[in-house]
Order: structure tokens, then C-alpha cells, then sequence
């Protein structure tokens, strides 16, 4: 089993899936806990939080938060990252309660405030992921410069001691780990993919498969 | 008018699919659309059923009743400009609305031009009855294309033709050698290079929504399952007997609209629908999709 589902309850699920089969990944559209128990790794994709948090049956969340807790390995971002993280402001919010990050929605404003930032680059502890997973083309990722896609984004507020920041923008993370969670607040996948964010994904998860 | 703005634009047109984008025209209804899911809510003075009823010249809504929907929810909000009236636009992207309908359920304010949408940092989505013209809209600069279906009337047939003509005249040109372009560009009266990308792609390079006539789950599903994206609902749910009730079938029809069970499911509990109208029994200055070009 290496299929890697996204979440398409609702929001930009279709390029999450393009992207990932463009490199090579098998993948499943996933909308209740019968699909997420065909798959290896699950993307939350970005949309409307509050839309995905009504969307979603108490069995589908259950299933999340068991698989996400029992270590399958996920990717969120924007709203994903929303619906993951340990507290969420502006306005607060309920949430699955997954990684131990405090979020802000709608922080950088609205349409008009949001923003592409072509300076990211990984951190050390970002390149030493990259490392590790042994990506192809390490030496290009690890040195390059990329853009991140900020839409209506949330503002990574907080982060807790089992945090590791893998993109920061100044002194503010907005790509973060916690063990087998992925968490942005950028969206990788409306952008070229310089960065190597969906391939260091699809690496992670044929690796715990190939181990499990 | 940079590659960058264009990617934020159709961004957050992505962000909105696959869910319900609902006319409200207080903050109550707001919060309603809000808690029943919608992914954005357009804010209006009026929905299309009362202008259409009302008549007379239909502008840009107030501005406090804009701002109070603003101010109620954290999802997107939308609101409506005339045709070509790019001052409305300056002054709803001044107070920070998310998303600009160029829209004909408003009275034009310019009978040759539309707006030059490229001017903006706010993304623009506009109407289409055809593939011409939704390829004309995003040569000006719409980050989203949604079918021009008849507002107010709670009669899904004109977004279907609108719908169904899109898409058969996307899958024709997918057919056509490189020189049939040209001559299909000129007759679609769009730009060769977008007729190129429709060719190559195989689909618009902006969403395309369905808008227009939604009054019950089925409908929305019908919409999705032509090959909209997302649907707009206007009058359909607060001209019901069930708004929240309504409002939460029909984000659940969109999800699962491949699922008949579900469909039956979110269909089963709902009370009367809004009234219809026939379109055949409409006058020709009463069809609000033969206004824009």
C-alpha cells in the first residue's frame, strides 16, 4: 500500500494531486475513514478551515486523528495546518489538536495583504530532513533559494519544545515538523516546485512503508 | 500587472473549490452561511429574486452593509460591481472585500467595455454564456469564470447550457490541429494564446464555477457534476422555507455530488424550495445573461 490520499472535502486538493502524481506517487481522493484506510500518507490540503471542520463526520475525524496519532505520515497546509494545530486565534477555533503549534488565522490581512515571498530557503534542520530522506537531488534543494505562496495565511504564533522549524521567514517558522507531521503555511503547491516539499513528502512515506 | 498578482488571484480561486460560495445581505445571514459551510459569502443589498422583482437600476451594495458581512465572518467576502464600472471596484478593493464579481445581475454601467481587471490587486471572477466569452473575461484579467445561469429565477437551465456549452467547446478544440487554432481563436473572438492553452490543457487556465438558478441539493450536485468547480448559490437558500437547513444540504451535496446515497440523504429532511420561474415567460431585457459581451 503507497498510495498517498489528500483530503477533498474541500479546497485546492486537485493541484496536490497532480503535483504528486507528476512525481510519480499514486494517489486517492480521500472523503471518509473508509478511503483513509487505503492510504500511506494523507495531504490537508488548504481551503476554508471552517468549511472543512463542518464537512467532516465524526468518523472521518476520528480516523484522522487516530491514523496522524498512530504516526501516518501527513502533510498540512494553510487551512490544514489550521485544522492540525494545538490552538488556533483570531477568531479561536476547534481543532483536531494533532501538532503542537499555536496558529493565528487571516494574520498577514485579507485578499488584498496576501503575498508571495520568493526569499525561503531551508533551515539547517530543514536541509539535515532533506539529508536524511536521501533525496535525489539533495544538493539542488538544500542550496536553493524558493518562493512560498502565502493566501489569506495563518501566522505560525507559537511552537512547542517538540517542534522542529524546517522554513523560517525572518525570526517567524512557517514550515514546521512534529515527527510524522508536515505543517506549512504556504502553499507548495502553487508554486514550481523548487523546494522539493511534495518530493521530501512522497520520500518519507515510501520510507516508512518500505520499513513498516 | 505581474505573473505574482496573477498567482494570488487564481490561489485563492483555487482555495474555493469544491464548496458554496452563498448570497447573504446581513451579518446574520452572514454567520448562517458561515456555520453551514460555506467557503465565501458574496454580500448584497438585495438578492437577484428581489431585484429582479424590484426593477429599477441595481448598483454596488451599500457600503456598511458590505462591511457589517465583513466584519461577521472570517471566510471570504465577495461583492458585486457593475459591468465596466471600474470605480466600484477602486472602492470596494479600498475597503478590502476578497473577491470582485463583475456581474450582470447588476445593472451595466458601460455598454462596449469591461473592466480592465489586470488594473487590481483584488481577483475578479466574471460571467460567461460560452467559451468565447469566458476566454475574453480572463484575457482581461478574471482569476475565476463561473456560467452566467439566470439569476433569481431558482431554474438551473441556463447555467447548464452555459455549463454544457464550456465544456464541449473546450473538449472540440482539445481535437484541433495548430492551424485550425487561429481560425477558432478568430471566430471565439479570444486570444490565440488561450485558445493554444484550452488546446494543450484541455480546461480553462482559471476555475470555473457554476452560478445561477441553485435552489435544492440536486441542483448543486447537477452543477458539480457538469464540471463546475464550485457553486454559487444567490436567492436559492434565504428565499427558502429552510435557509440553514438548506444552506448545510447543499455544502454536503457539493462534497459528495458523485454519491446518490448521500444526495437522498441531504435531500430528505428539506421543506419547500424557493418559488421558480419559468425562463421562456421572461422578456428579453428581463434575461440578465444577455447583458456583458
Amino acid at each position: 500500500m503507497n498510495r498517498i490520499g489528500i483530503l477533498a472535502l474541500q479546497g485546492n486538493f486537485a493541484l496536490h494531486k497532480s503535483r504528486l502524481e507528476e512525481l510519480g506517487a499514486e494517489t486517492l481522493l480521500v472523503k471518509s475513514a473508509e478511503d483513509l484506510s487505503e492510504v500511506a500518507g494523507i495531504i490537508i490540503p488548504g481551503g476554508e478551515s471552517t468549511t472543512l471542520l463542518r464537512l467532516m463526520d465524526s468518523e472521518l475525524r476520528e480516523a484522522l486523528v487516530e491514523r496522524i496519532s498512530g504516526g501516518l505520515t501527513t502533510l498540512a497546509t494553510c487551512a490544514g495546518l489550521i485544522l492540525l494545530a494545538k490552538r488556533v486565534h483570531g477568531p479561536s477555533q476547534e481543532s483536531l489538536e494533532l501538532i503542537d503549534v499555536e496558529v493565528t488565522r487571516n494574520a498577514y490581512g485579507r485578499q488584498v495583504d496576501s503575498f508571495v515571498d520568493g526569499q525561503l530557503h531551508w533551515s539547517s534542520t530543514g536541509r539535515a530532513l532533506l539529508a536524511q530522506y536521501e533525496l535525489e537531488e539533495y544538493e539542488k534543494y538544500a542550496s536553493t533559494i524558493f518562493e512560498g505562496v502565502f493566501i489569506r495565511a495563518p501566522r505560525i504564533t507559537g511552537v512547542g519544545e517538540n517542534i522542529e522549524v524546517l522554513v523560517e521567514r525572518g525570526d517567524e517558522p512557517v514550515f514546521v515538523r512534529q515527527g510524522n507531521i508536515l505543517g506549512l503555511s504556504f502553499h507548495p503547491e502553487l508554486s514550481d516546485e523548487s523546494s522539493g516539499i511534495h518530493q521530501l513528502f512522497i520520500a518519507i512515506v515510501r520510507s516508512n512503508t518500505e520499513n513498516a | 500587472m505581474s505573473s505574482q498578482h496573477l498567482q494570488l488571484k487564481v490561489g485563492l480561486a483555487e482555495m474555493l473549490k469544491g464548496g458554496v460560495i452563498m448570497d447573504v445581505i446581513n451579518a446574520e445571514q452572514a454567520q448562517i452561511a458561515e456555520e453551514s459551510g460555506a467557503v465565501a459569502v458574496m454580500a448584497l443589498e438585495r438578492v437577484p429574486a428581489d431585484i429582479r422583482r424590484e426593477g429599477g437600476v441595481a448598483r454596488m451594495a451599500n457600503i456598511e452593509v458590505i462591511q457589517e458581512i465583513m466584519k461577521a465572518v472570517t471566510i471570504p467576502v465577495m461583492a458585486k460591481v457593475r459591468i465596466g464600472h471600474f470605480v466600484e471596484a477602486q472602492i470596494l478593493q479600498e475597503l478590502g472585500v476578497d473577491f470582485i464579481d463583475e456581474s450582470e445581475v447588476l445593472t451595466p454601467a458601460d455598454e462596449s467595455f469591461h473592466v480592465d481587471k489586470f488594473a487590481f490587486q483584488v481577483p475578479f471572477v466574471c460571467g460567461a454564456c460560452n467559451l468565447g466569452e469566458a476566454l475574453r473575461r480572463i484575457s482581461e484579467g478574471a482569476a475565476m469564470i463561473r456560467s452566467k445561469g439566470e439569476a433569481g429565477t431558482g431554474n438551473v437551465v441556463e447555467a447548464v447550457r452555459h455549463l454544457r456549452s464550456i465544456g464541449s467547446e473546450i473538449r472540440r478544440i482539445a481535437q484541433l490541429s495548430p492551424q485550425e487554432l487561429v481560425t477558432t481563436a478568430k471566430e471565439l473572438g479570444a486570444s490565440l494564446e488561450l485558445v493554444k492553452y484550452i488546446a494543450e490543457e484541455g480546461k480553462l487556465p482559471v476555475p470555473l464555477f457554476s452560478a445561477g438558478g441553485v435552489a435544492t441539493p440536486a441542483d448543486a450536485a447537477l452543477m458539480m457534476q457538469l464540471g463546475a468547480e464550485t457553486v454559487f448559490v444567490g436567492s436559492g437558500i434565504f428565499k427558502s422555507e429552510d435557509p440553514a437547513a438548506r444552506a448545510r444540504a447543499i455544502v454536503k451535496s457539493v462534497t459528495h455530488y458523485q454519491k446518490p446515497e448521500v444526495l437522498l440523504e441531504v435531500s430528505r429532511e428539506l421543506k419547500r424550495a424557493m418559488d421558480g420561474l419559468e425562463i421562456s415567460s421572461l422578456k428579453p431585457e428581463e434575461r440578465l445573461q444577455e447583458r456583458g459581451w
